[in-house]
């Protein structure tokens, strides 16, 4: 199979996650949407390393998985922060670092 | 000892004076300053005669000797040394210097003893006495500066000594703003001299001076002007001399230390340690004797109406040092000279006998409403009579030989010169004429009500202080003249400093009688052998015969003119006055110096500065430096912040916008 259906999904995946980032307003579909992106790089990264039949990719491709982990790890605790201190869950309405 | 270290010693002692005083203000008892204080220039005097003994083992042409403590820079060109230079001139300097200021803090132990601020004094009165000593001594131009700027501050510091009096502060600030401008000529002059010599020391520069400067040479007279500019604001010449009489408003201690012995005659001084540059520019030299001879006459004039006894001294300071920068600048080196010494003595005491009238006085300075005190204070009157003898040039006393020997010695130069003495012989009436209105004032007449007192043994006390010259009411706390007055009659010190200045003023006249002993003339001669004129110029002994007898004349004449219109005719001078009252005012209006200058130069500058303040800063510096920058950087700020909203999403827009043109530049650039 060429590389090239590998890399439309990987686009098509990046689009959907971008598009979220851009037009959801709910912290937590944010977090999701960037999830998305990262995974679509993931592919990506996996896909090349395949057709070029070398492993750095794929170990490239772990190490974006470890920090995706942590940034859901700090995300969702920021999200829980915001939720117990009654704060609205709305990217539009956190908006105080405006100049 | 050698010289050299005789030479640190006398400007050491001083020093370590005015800083173990200043630092243990607290700690002395009652009364040990003003003893600290004379025993330190008491030594620097001692160290000042033991530098004259090792400069006389020298031989001849060795009487100059350098002596470097460290260098302050050695760069290419510039050789900044602490260096001091000894000869026979600086020596003779610091003899008079020390001499004379040692009697005066002797003067001022008992003189200022109910002052509050007495510790004070003396460190300020020490701290004086280093500058001028620094200032005499001094090996290279830099170091005078130094001294010459020390010697400012000091002056500044003692004149507005009585700081809540504000007569006092202004009359310091108007000292201390024109010695500045003295300081800047001096500094100028410098600058051009080092320009064509290349060297800041006084050996080297004077030795170089014919292969540096061609005779008259434009730079070499400019600097000599501005040495000139510099002596004449030091030295109280015409136009830079309305700070002097003002300057009386110090105690007067002071004004005989500072403002009749010593620090006026720097001027004189730094001519003379200069004439290998003023003899190679002899136009500024010229312009230094008509300046000089132009004082002589105007001080005198002034001294002979103005009311307040302090100022009648002032002016003739002024008059008399008029005469020693005619003098130098004629190139009458030994005159001017021996004329500084012989003033320092008979000036300095008439500076006390005035102090001790004032005290007597309660504090009060006006002529006018003194008079009869030759019964009250029969050691004053004396020792006033003395002074005012040398002073007018009476024989043997000794202003007769100096200043009849500086008015010989111009007249030999046998050019225009001649008119200039011509104008001191008139300046020596004038001289016994005033100096003896002054004394017959204050001394004969009818007893006023302090004199009265006095006779009757108890010292007059106003009712209440009060400034003499506006008649504020002062208390007698710090800041103020104290609550005690003191009189030579009473205070053994006072008696004692005023009794040697007194002996001195009869007889170191007879340091120098033309013909007869002439050890002043040789003492000197090593720092003058490189001189043209020194040995040259030498009136005739017809000429000497005729200018002393001549002075005689003038000088009694002056003496019994004084006494025929103060003392014998008591409404003379009340006639007289209203006959030539257009001259009158003009003379005690001080020939309007004080209002030209304020016409000329201090309304142009206050304009020029209101001008500043309320257009150029409020429209140029407010408006368009400050507010133009603010309002640059507000609306800059403005722009800035309109992109910061706030908004994640927008935040995440912009992110994806610039990679994306990031990544498409890349693309397209890589096909």
């Amino acid at each position: 199979m060429s590389i090239t259906w590998y890399l439309c999904v990987s686009a098509i995946v990046f689009c959907t996650g971008v598009g979220g980032v851009l037009t959801r307003r709910n912290p937590l579909v944010v977090l999701l949407s960037l999830e998305l992106m990262l995974n679509a790089a993931n592919l990506a990264l996996v896909a090349f390393a395949r057709a070029h039949g070398n492993q750095e990719g794929q170990i490239f491709a772990l190490i974006v998985m470890v920090v995706a982990a942590c940034e859901v790890a700090v995300g969702l605790g920021l999200i829980v922060a915001l939720y117990r201190r009654r704060l609205p869950i709305d990217v539009d309405e956190l908006r105080e670092l405006q100049g | 000892m050698g010289l050299e270290t005789f030479g640190w010693l006398i400007l050491l002692c001083p020093l370590a004076g005015c800083v173990v005083i200043s630092l243990g203000a607290k700690l002395w008892p009652e009364g040990a300053p003003g003893w600290i204080g004379t025993a330190a220039i008491a030594a620097s005097f001692a160290s000042s005669i033991g530098a004259l003994f090792a400069l006389e083992d020298l031989g001849e042409e060795e009487r100059q000797v350098v002596t470097v403590a460290w260098d302050y820079a050695s760069t290419a060109g510039v050789d900044a040394q602490l260096s001091l230079l000894l000869d026979p001139l600086s020596i003779f300097m610091a003899l008079t210097v020390s001499g004379v200021s040692t009697l005066i803090h002797l003067y001022s132990v008992s003189y200022m003893r109910s002052d509050r601020g007495y510790t004070r004094f003396f460190a300020y009165l020490n701290f004086f006495v280093f500058s001028m000593l620094l200032l005499v001594l001094a090996g290279n131009f830099l170091l005078l500066i130094v001294g010459w700027a020390f010697v400012g501050a000091a002056s500044y510091l003692l004149i507005s000594y009585w700081y809540r009096r504000t007569t006092a502060t202004r009359a310091g600030i108007k000292a201390f703003v024109i010695n500045v401008i003295g300081d800047i000529g001096l500094v100028l002059g410098t600058y051009f001299i080092f320009k064509g010599s290349g060297s800041l020391d006084f050996l080297t520069t004077f030795d170089s001076v014919e292969e540096s400067f061609s005779r008259n040479d434009g730079d070499l007279v400019a600097g000599c002007i501005g040495l000139l500019v510099g002596a004449f604001a030091k030295s109280a010449q015409v136009p830079l001399h309305t700070w002097l009489p003002d300057a009386m408003e110090g105690p007067t201690p002071v004004s005989a230390l500072i403002h009749a012995a010593t620090m006026v005659t720097a001027g004189v001084y730094l001519i003379a340690r200069m004439h290998p540059l003023f003899e190679q520019a002899p136009t500024a030299a010229d312009v230094g004797a008509i300046v000089g001879c132009a004082t002589l006459v105007i001080a005198a004039t002034i001294a002979l109406v103005v009311t307040d006894l302090k100022r009648v001294i002032a002016y003739s300071t002024m008059s008399q040092i008029g005469y020693m920068i005619m003098a130098v600048s004629s190139f009458a080196y030994t005159a001017g000279l021996f004329h500084l010494m012989t003033h320092a003595f008979f000036k300095a005491l008439l500076f006390m006998a005035a102090g001790s009238v004032i005290a007597a006085m309660a504090g009060n300075q006006n002529l006018d409403e003194m008079g009869g005190f030759r019964r009250a204070m029969p050691f004053t009157f004396g020792c006033m009579v003395i002074g005012g003898l040398a002073l007018s040039g009476v024989p043997p006393f000794s202003g007769f030989f100096s200043k009849d020997e500086i008015l010989a010695y111009v007249a030999a130069r046998d050019d225009w010169h001649v008119a200039l003495a011509g104008l001191g012989f008139v300046g020596s009436l004038l001289t016994a004429i005033y100096t003896f209105r002054m004394i017959f004032r204050a001394f004969l007449g009818d007893p006023v009500e302090p004199a009265r007192d006095l006779e009757q043994g108890h010292l007059y006390h106003a009712p209440e202080h009060t400034n003499p010259a506006t008649g504020e009411v002062e208390d007698t706390d710090v800041g103020f003249p104290g609550a005690d007055h003191h009189i030579a009659e009473q205070e053994g010190s006072m008696k004692v400093a005023m009794g040697c200045l007194a002996v001195l003023a009869i007889v170191g006249g007879f340091l120098q009688i033309p013909g007869v002993t002439e050890v002043l003339h040789h003492f000197l001669e090593p720092t003058f052998a490189d001189s043209a004129y020194y040995e040259e110029l030498h009136p005739s002994d017809g000429l000497t015969a005729l200018g002393l007898f001549t002075g005689t004349v003038l000088a009694l004449g002056g003496i019994a003119l004084a006494y025929h219109l103060w003392v014998r005719t008591p409404d003379a001078p009340g006639s007289l006055r209203a006959k030539l009252a257009p001259v009158h005012s003009f003379f005690f209006n001080k020939w309007y110096f004080d209002e030209i200058i304020n016409t000329l130069i201090v309304r142009p500058f206050a304009w020029f500065g209101r001008f500043g303040r309320n257009t150029f800063e409020r429209i140029v510096i407010s408006g368009l430096f400050v507010g133009g920058t603010t309002g640059a950087v507000r609306a800059g700020s403005a722009a800035v912040r309109a992109a910061q909203s706030g908004y994640l999403r927008y935040y995440a827009a912009l992110l994806l916008l610039g990679v994306t043109v990031l990544g498409a530049y890349f693309l397209l650039a890589g096909s």
